[in-house]
């Protein structure tokens, strides 16, 4: 735990041990008068433990060490499966600028549209750019919700939800979109994964 | 006073599709010797060794941002005091053009664009052609 963890840890558990410290004192004083006292910090207490066992049930540390690092890595994905796309269509369109220029005068009209065509690929760059933005702002909440949990840490109940926390059930529970390049098998692997129940 | 089609161009991106875009776009338009650079610090050991007649780059960069490419540039030598550099960014709020302005930019383009934008803003800094 970072020096930093330890002084919030120790102010949260300052405060508790204070308003446990004050209930005791209300209880045996015996005076009627700090009833309402009494009852407003019982009332506290309980918000405190409704909100750290609600916040125990978010599962902080999926959030951090699973659901971001999923998404971050998925919009990396898109930068990157984009940028393939846009170089072969970019490829190709340099093929095509090659055949008009042979054509002579006819060719003209097909590289002003081939021209519209590279326009167009620009998308890359921008979209790119947004989901960098998007990435960023992820990022910022993970290193909030990793603040989270080094504050309240192992004092959060955690409610065991199986290994992903994932309630879908039948064919919806098979829809994951595509996959991440390192963890999608190959066509070549499914026509052998097929090929083996022909054979059986 | 004509263009000479034949000066050095310098394009500055991250993005190579971006770099690719605008080297063909320049390609049509004539200007063939156009050399590349990433960011901002690579563009600057190439105008060390280089002379360009354009300057034309992207703003949002790592490590070193185009603006700063460009005050640098600007601050360099007296050979490139007047160079005419061209922002092409997607960056589009007021401050930024007007940071880059003052920073001593020719002209500024938002992002998208397309081929006819870019030879406007071409031929505002170096005359028509």
């Amino acid at each position: 735990m970072t020096a930093a963890a330890e002084k919030e840890s120790f102010g949260r558990d300052q405060v508790i041990k204070i308003i446990s410290s004050v209930i005791k004192k209300v209880e045996h004083s015996g005076d009627d008068s700090r009833l309402s006292i009494f009852t407003e910090l019982k009332e506290l207490e309980r918000i405190i433990e409704e909100a750290r066992s609600e916040i125990g049930l978010a599962r902080p540390g999926d959030i951090k060490d699973k659901h971001i690092p999923t998404a971050t890595d998925e919009l990396d994905a898109v930068v990157e499966a984009t940028a393939e796309a846009s170089g072969k269509i970019m490829d190709a369109c340099d093929v095509i600028q090659e055949k008009a220029a042979e054509a002579g005068d006819a060719g003209g009209p097909i590289t002003d549209e081939v021209m519209k065509i590279y326009e167009a690929c620009s998308f890359q760059d921008i979209t790119g750019q947004r989901i960098t933005k998007v990435v960023t702002t992820l990022k910022t909440i993970e290193d909030k919700v990793h603040k989270l949990v080094q504050i309240l840490g192992d004092k959060l109940p955690i409610e065991d939800q199986g290994d992903e926390g994932d309630t879908r059930t039948g064919d919806e529970r098979l829809l994951n979109g595509p996959q991440m390049p390192d963890k999608a098998i190959s066509q070549d692997d499914i026509d052998a994964l097929l090929a083996g129940f022909d054979d059986n | 006073m004509s263009v000479d089609k034949n000066m050095n161009v310098l394009i500055v991106d991250d993005y190579n599709t971006m770099l690719r875009i605008i080297r063909n776009l320049l390609k049509q338009l004539g200007f063939n010797n156009v050399d590349e650079a990433t960011d901002g610090s690579m563009a600057l050991e190439k105008v060390k060794k280089k002379t360009y007649g354009l300057i034309i780059s992207d703003w949002n960069m790592e490590p070193m941002t185009g603006l700063e490419f460009l005050k640098q540039v600007r601050g360099s030598t007296e050979a490139y005091k007047d160079t005419p550099f061209i922002m092409v960014t997607a960056e589009s709020k007021t401050e930024n053009v007007i940071m880059a302005k003052q920073a001593g930019v020719n002209n500024y383009i938002v992002k998208p664009f397309n081929a006819e934008t870019l030879k406007t803003k071409i031929a505002a800094v170096l005359g028509e052609f």
